[in-house]
């Protein structure tokens, strides 16, 4: 049976440098994913180079979600196909009302013709406001204009919860939240949880894993996965760090692509 | 006779409808067509020595050896009076059929809703129709076309008419009071506040004619006014010239707003003169959203005269291939705790051109004063250009002066992060314009927020890809 997702021997590089190293994961339908590393060793690069962000070219690889290779597709086309990346630094855009920007979103994926009733989707975008735990007037503020670190993740969860993607990327979600935040996130996480959508996780620490209980957890050096287990193996990267790894598997250095 | 049509973007609004004018002056330009011009018109003697004055002075002076490119505009190519029907229509029924329908396609019926006050079109050189909610009428506003209001109320228009623009001001100050026709005259009593916008709509119609309308409104003591006043024009092969002199009064503790929306075919020369004089704790209001046109240059500008006058411009531009905008505000501080804000948004894309000129200026007199300038432009490419050139003239010590620049491109992230949650490109595009002019749309009326945002969406269209 065929994944519903999943990364064959990508390779990626920024201005010239290569930083993913040929890397490959098979994420099934349903499952949640952790991908654990030190800084500096792609985490980031990879959740860029999937959705397709122009820095990051990639020279090798697919990337296959539902067995279409996204890769062939512009960054809007994957996010219509299923895709969604919470962004560890989401842009802010001016003039441009969060209720405003998430319509024409969820508009752009129904297509013409089968626009989302105003009424509807301000009832909607409310419902999960709430479950955010997130002040209205964020509805009217300017995207990401003004918000804290903490308010401009839990508006990438309010995205993701809108849009309805079939596989999440987050990317560092857990950064600048304190405990509060970083539950109330983990639960809208958890509460989009289900067989049919799969959750690609990036992050530091094993924190927020305690909130988001991963199938698989990976450990990522040098541009690819040196390392893959279950929630224990992210438990003992918290207790002992990741020096263990590199030596069991005798890296020196596990960043790639610095200076 | 062959269309021209832009090569990148169409113009949507360049249909064109059969009209057939009464009278045509025919081109060119003599001292016998302003003759004509006043004679049909039966205008008093005054007014036709005014003009014949002006045309003299039109024809000394230079043309302008700054802002903008001028060579391709040749005044003897240009048709100065076109006279569209017998008469003026006093109800929706009585406007003649073909012009109903070039007012359909703009979308004119909407703006007869029952929250509008009064709807005065100007068609070619005549206004044709014309309407006005009674209870304007019965405070005492006079709300017309500036002809009628010549014939009408004879000494309140030449008590203000050409004070605040004089003839002699600039050449195509001095070329619109020798041919000046229809425009708007407003007159709101003392301290009456009309609630309800006053609106017209203007569209240039025939080939290779000016439209040099003529606008006078007079706020007196404690009055308020909203004018709103929004323009198309179909496309023609050959340059035409717009032209227009709006002169505004704003009498003590009075508040004009004057929102004006052009979207000018990319062969139209449009050379505008605005000013308005506010007296003591008066403010003046300009909105001004300039789209389209071969050349803009026009700079409203508010002479604050009186102590703690206020003067207020925002403005957008937005300059497409083969076009500028030479656009900006004067603001000029003459009385003590006199203040001013200016807000100037510029868009260029396709390889246009846009360029901010304003002046504030401070008298001996302007003690405390405060003066506030904010350009900010955005680019959508390499081929594009901006350029930002504000005076500053400073005659007394004790004032503050702020200017703030900006020159921005639509950033590589900005677009990737809305594209990442399914929007295409032009899509992202459009909602980061749309963002950037927020400031400016969000001012105007309803209607015209949705009229500009539905230009803009067009004008994005042929920008991408």
């Amino acid at each position: 049976m065929s994944s519903m997702f999943e990364i064959r021997g990508l390779k990626s590089a920024i201005e010239g440098k290569e930083i993913l190293k040929g890397f490959d994961l098979k994420i099934g339908a349903g499952e949640v994913h952790a991908i654990m590393g030190p800084n500096g060793t792609g985490k980031s690069t990879l959740a860029s180079s999937i959705m397709g962000h122009p820095k990051y070219e990639v020279t090798e690889g697919e990337v296959l979600l539902e067995g279409e290779n996204v890769l062939e597709m512009d960054v809007d086309e994957r996010a219509r196909a299923g895709l969604f990346l919470a962004m560890q630094y989401p842009s802010e855009i001016t003039g441009v009302t969060n209720a405003d920007f998430l319509r024409s979103a969820i508009n752009a994926r129904r297509g013409e013709g089968n626009e989302i009733s105003l009424i509807k989707f301000v009832r909607l975008m409310e419902g999960k406001m709430k479950e955010l735990e997130m002040n209205p007037e964020f509805m009217h503020r300017y995207l990401n204009e003004g918000f804290s670190g903490g308010e401009k993740k839990r508006n990438e969860i309010l995205q993701m919860m809108m849009l309805e993607p079939k596989l999440v990327i987050l990317d560092e979600i857990d950064s600048g939240l304190d405990i509060d935040a970083l539950k109330i996130v983990a639960a809208g996480v958890n509460a989009m949880r289900s067989a049919e959508r799969s959750f690609l996780i990036i992050t530091h620490y094993q924190r927020l894993l305690n909130y988001i209980k991963p199938d698989y957890v990976h450990v990522m050096m040098q541009g690819r996965i040196v390392k893959s287990g279950g929630p224990e193996l992210a438990e003992r990267l918290e207790a002992e760090g990741y020096d263990w790894v590199k030596e069991e598997l005798g890296i020196v250095d596990e960043t790639v692509g610095q200076a | 006779m062959a269309k021209q049509m832009p090569e990148l973007e169409e113009y949507k609004y360049g249909f064109r409808d059969e009209h057939k004018a009464i009278f045509q002056s025919g081109k060119g330009l003599t001292p016998e067509i302003v003759r004509t011009i006043s004679e049909m018109k039966g205008e008093p003697e005054w007014m036709l020595k005014f003009r014949l004055k002006s045309l003299e002075q039109f024809g000394k002076m230079p043309l302008p050896r700054w802002g903008g490119n001028l060579d391709e505009l040749d005044f003897d190519d240009i048709q100065y009076y076109v006279k569209p029907s017998e008469k003026q229509g006093k109800t929706w029924e009585e406007v003649p059929e073909e012009i109903k329908a070039t007012f359909d396609k703009l979308g004119i019926p909407e703006a007869e809703q029952k929250f509008l006050a009064g709807v005065s079109a100007q068609y070619e050189s005549e206004v044709v129709y014309h309407n006005m909610q009674e209870d304007l009428e019965k405070q005492g506003v006079i709300f017309m076309d500036t002809d009628s209001a010549l014939r009408e109320h004879p000494e309140l228009f030449k008590e203000y008419f050409g004070t605040v623009v004089p003839p002699a001001d600039n050449k195509f100050a001095a070329l619109n009071s020798a041919v000046w026709s229809g425009g708007s005259f407003i007159y709101v009593p003392k301290g009456v506040k009309c609630e309800i916008p006053l609106q017209a709509y203007f569209r240039i119609n025939s080939e290779n004619m000016g439209q040099f309308e003529r606008t006078l409104i007079i706020a007196d003591e404690g009055s308020f006014v909203h004018y709103v006043e929004g323009c198309t024009a179909p496309i023609y092969s050959t340059n035409s010239l717009h032209s227009a002199v709006v002169e505004i009064i704003v009498k003590k503790d009075a508040r004009v707003r004057y929102t004006t929306i052009q979207n000018w075919a990319p062969n139209i020369y449009n050379l505008v003169t605005k000013r308005a004089v506010a007296e003591e704790n008066a403010t003046m209001e300009w909105v001004d959203g300039n789209i389209g046109s071969k050349l803009t240059m026009k700079y409203p500008a508010v002479v604050l005269k009186g102590r703690g006058a206020k003067g207020m411009v925002l403005s957008i531009a937005v300059a497409g291939k083969g076009q500028h905008q030479d656009a900006g505000a004067k603001m000029l501080h003459l009385a003590p705790e006199t203040t001013s804000t200016i807000v100037s948004k510029s868009i260029s894309k396709h390889g246009g051109k846009v360029t901010y000129r304003g002046i504030a200026s401070f008298g001996r007199n302007a003690e405390g004063a405060k003066a506030n300038v904010k350009c900010d432009t955005l680019i959508l490419d390499n081929q594009s250009t901006s350029d930002t050139i504000p005076y500053n003239e400073v005659m007394n010590d004790n004032i503050t002066l702020e200017h703030e620049a900006t020159v921005s491109k639509v950033s590589e992230d900005q677009l990737f992060y809305l594209m990442s949650r399914g929007l295409s490109e032009a899509e992202a595009t459009q909602m980061i314009v749309m963002g950037f002019i927020e400031p400016f749309t969000k001012e105007l009326p309803m209607e015209y927020a949705v009229e500009m945002n539905r230009l803009i969406k067009f004008e994005m269209e042929g920008s991408i890809g």
